[in-house]
């Protein structure tokens, strides 16, 4: 049932997350390929978002291994060695491999990576969209500014650093049609533009996985076609791949390479967006069946 | 906008204003007769009788009719014209300045050229026939030219920043308000002592100056903690304390100098700060607040109870005077003024204190400046907008919250270091809650954040309570037997609820970016999150 990729960043095995009596997800294991949008769907309450947190380092999972690598597949050779050593993250020439649910939330996306945006839009309301692209980038800037003691006795010293982090910021404002309301502040923007800015913001951290959280969430049609260019943009011209949950189906269909539906945590298809298209445990998940066909198409989805 | 609306809102009801007031009247008489109008006091036979005080509450319902009347016939109106004028200025955009307007940006432009004429003449004239104005005791002339100096060039920085309003309007002059308040304060020892002589001067530059720069010293610390990063700490009052007594013991025990003290006061208070900040890292909100308020509590009573340490209730005293880099302001032959063929007047200890205060007050402000425009800065206000979101950029968001901690904590032990050597003595009294909350109250009504708002409440609120020690002319109002101190706090703490009304995100509701991209655009108080801790 699991879809052959054959370069893979991320690889998610067994991931299960409890909450109290609640079984929000169940073994699930999937993998995401490197240069892919690979989606997320499946109904309301299916624990797509919980699956995100794990990945992001937001929860512990109570079970799971989430193995990330920079560079070359053939790191994920030494997963089971690095899993024994109770480490979180080994490097080996210019890659990398981490396990994501040994690293704290922010480690997750300083030191492996990932970026991630929010189901209910997280900006910094009071700060500008400027300011909200540089705060991103503030490892970067912290290592220039000497940890603010060099910034502070000589200011000199962290203009180069400033430099290059304005013209990723002004690079991202262009990309998202943001320019225009750069010294606005982000709270003031209207809600297509502040999720466009949200995506913005997570690219400015340099990710090589972008996982978004309904993106296309309250866009109209035009803003959700758009979003779709600039999620192909973001996968074709910054090799960053992009994990994604969606409900809008012809933004998923549109755009995922390959998609995995989950069903009340448990994964029950995973393939490519037509093949997923024809599966009827989706359309059963999706739609619900008629009260006489309920025992046959159980039958069928082997329940 | 239609053409009979200005009309409607110029037209003022007198008829609907004078009922008003009456039935304010009718209400403030019903409410003060029994508080005001009646008093019952002891006769010489020790028997209750009931005295009446019909000229008191006549006084007080006449002030509430004439307030109510003012503020109908004259502060509604102006408001409705004031907005009138607004919305007709958004219709009309490019509208040449009224001839009222263009008197007065001429006024102005006057002003200051003749302000800056007075300072170059000022300076031009005689020297010693300012040494006669001062009536200085034969003050070393060194310090009159420096003096009058510093007042030529106050001076001429005044007249300028009138003529620039005066050719460029208020969008040119706006960037100078700042320079021209650090230039005030600069001059504000000469001002006194011009203004008050060798004698009213001490009160002027210690109860006013050094006192309110404290508490600007203080707010700005504090601003760090509650306005940029948005962590409510009721217990700064803490560090302050750990700053004085710091300096006060390890002056008297080994007997280092004040300028060894000052950091390594700074440095005491930041490692607390940063001991607080371990335990609350993970309290958000109220519980936050809770908890630096039993920090700031613990503090004082072990100040109060380690008797053999801090010597308890009876406090410390007799704590080193700071000395001019080792020469002391004494009447001694090796004093400060002895030194320099100078008099000797108490009044060079105070100017030497306020010019330290006023140099730390300016490394605060440089210091949170500069640190708005670095990335640990724009991190401390993202933190107050949004901790998860910070998180999610790989934000180390418990270094985040402990540097500003610590570095609130260290501008509080500066501050607290500077008390004890002004004062002499320290005892745990000066740091009670009340302080705390003092400080707060400051950061909050200044305008989450703001550092001019910070200065601004400062003075008011310090200076405020100063200014109203002298209401001796309210008994001219109330009769002689009214003591208007003891209305003090009453008044005081009226003013704040009114001012929290009428601006609810603090007199400076505004927040500048720290950074533009294109062009600066200030942020309505609206957006910008309060914090949650």
């Amino acid at each position: 049932m699991t879809h052959a990729i054959a370069d893979r960043l991320l690889v998610v095995e067994h991931l299960t997350m409890r909450f109290g009596g609640l079984l929000a997800v169940n073994d699930l294991s999937f993998a995401a390929g490197r240069g892919d949008i690979t989606a997320l769907i499946g109904p309301n309450g299916a624990g797509k978002t919980t699956v995100f947190n794990c990945i992001t380092g937001f929860y512990k999972p109570t079970e799971g291994r989430l193995a990330l690598a920079h560079g070359s597949p053939a790191l994920f050779d030494a997963l089971d060695a690095l899993t024994d050593r109770g480490e979180r993250s080994l490097r080996r020439g210019d890659g990398a491999l981490f396990l994501l649910e040994r690293m704290p939330e922010y480690l997750v996306t300083k030191r492996a990576k990932v970026a991630r945006t929010f189901q209910n839009i997280r900006l910094f309301p009071g700060l500008t969209v400027f300011e909200n692209l540089l705060v991103a980038q503030h490892n970067m800037l912290m290592v220039a500014s000497g940890f603010t003691f060099l910034g502070i006795l000589w200011p000199f010293a962290y203009g180069r650093a400033e430099k290059a982090a304005v013209a990723k910021a002004t690079l991202w404002l262009e990309k998202t049609g943001l320019t225009e309301r750069a010294d606005d502040p982000a709270g003031e923007l209207p809600y297509g533009a502040q999720r466009r800015l949200e995506i913005a913001r997570a690219m400015c951290t340099d990710p090589v996985l972008l996982c978004l959280d309904e993106p296309a969430a309250g866009l109209n049609p035009r803003e959700k076609a758009a979003l779709g260019e600039l999620l192909l943009s973001i996968r074709g011209d910054h090799a960053t791949s992009i994990l994604l949950i969606e409900h809008d189906m012809s933004v998923v269909m549109e755009i995922s390479d390959h998609v995995i539906v989950l069903d009340y945590g448990t994964k029950i298809a995973d393939g490519t967006p037509d093949a997923i298209r024809n599966d009827p445990k989706v359309i059963a998940a999706y739609l619900g069946v008629e009260d006489e066909e309920v025992a046959k198409v159980e039958a069928e989805v082997g329940l | 906008m239609s053409a009979e609306a200005p009309a409607a809102a110029s037209r003022v009801d007198f008829a609907r204003a004078f009922k008003d007031a009456a039935v304010a009247a009718l209400l403030a008489f019903g409410l003060f007769l029994p508080l005001i109008g009646f008093e019952t006091v002891q006769n010489i036979r020790n028997e209750l009788v009931l005295e009446t005080r019909w000229p008191l509450l006549f006084n007080f319902v006449a002030l509430v009719t004439a307030a109510h009347l003012f503020g109908s016939l004259v502060v509604t109106p102006w408001r409705e014209r004031r907005a009138l004028a607004r919305r007709r200025a958004e219709a009309t955009p490019s509208q040449a300045p009224s001839w009222l307007g263009r008197l007065g940006r001429r006024l102005c432009y006057a002003i200051g050229l003749g302000v800056c004429f007075i300072g170059v003449v000022n300076f031009g004239s005689d020297l010693t026939e300012i040494i006669d104005f001062i009536g200085a005791p034969s003050a070393g002339a060194g310090f009159t030219v420096l003096a009058a100096l510093l007042l030529t060039g106050f001076l001429i920085g005044v007249g300028y920043v009138f003529m620039r309003f005066g050719s460029g309007g208020a969008a040119a002059a706006g960037h100078l308000i700042g320079p021209a308040g650090v230039g005030f304060l600069v001059v504000f020892p000469v001002v006194a002592l011009l203004g008050a002589g060798w004698g009213g001067a001490v009160k002027w530059i210690d109860n006013f100056g050094i006192q309110i720069l404290i508490y600007v010293m203080l707010g700005l610390g504090l601003n760090i903690v509650v306005g940029l990063a948005g962590l409510l700490d009721l217990g700064y009052v803490a560090f302050y304390a750990v700053g004085a007594y710091s300096y006060a013991l390890l002056a008297k025990t080994f007997g280092f100098s004040f300028w060894i003290l000052l950091p390594l006061a700074g440095i005491l208070a930041a490692l607390w700060g940063v001991m607080l900040g371990f335990p609350v890292l993970r309290l958000r909100g109220d519980y936050l607040a809770i908890v630096t308020l039993a920090f700031g509590e613990i503090i004082r009573l072990v100040l109060i109870n380690w008797v053999p340490v801090t010597n308890g209730y009876a406090g410390i005293g007799g704590i080193p005077r700071p000395t001019f880099f080792g020469i002391p302001f004494n009447a001694s032959d090796q004093g400060f003024a002895a030194m320099l063929g100078l008099e000797f007047s108490p009044v060079y200890r105070i100017i030497f204190l306020y010019y330290v205060i006023l140099g730390l007050v300016l490394l605060t402000a440089y210091v949170t400046m500069r640190l708005r425009r670095l990335p640990i800065g724009r991190a401390w206000e993202a933190l107050r907008e949004d901790e998860i979101a910070c998180r999610s950029l790989g934000i180390n968001t418990t270094n985040t919250k402990l540097t500003a901690f610590a570095l609130g904590a260290t501008f509080g032990g500066l501050a607290g270091s500077f008390f004890a050597t002004r004062q002499g003595f320290i005892s745990p009294e000066s740091f009670s809650f009340m302080e705390s909350a003092l400080i707060l109250s400051i950061v909050v009504l200044g305008g989450m954040g703001s550092q001019v708002g910070v200065g601004i409440a400062a003075i008011a609120m310090i200076g405020g309570t100063e200014f109203l020690r002298e209401l001796d002319f309210l008994k001219a109002i109330f009769g002689s037997a009214f003591d208007p101190t003891q209305y003090r706090m009453l008044i005081f703490g009226s003013a704040l609820v009114l001012i929290m009304i009428w601006k609810p995100r603090g007199l400076i509701a505004t927040r500048e970016p720290s950074a533009v991209f294109k062009e600066k655009k200030i942020i309505s108080g609206s957006l910008v999150k309060e914090g949650r801790g």
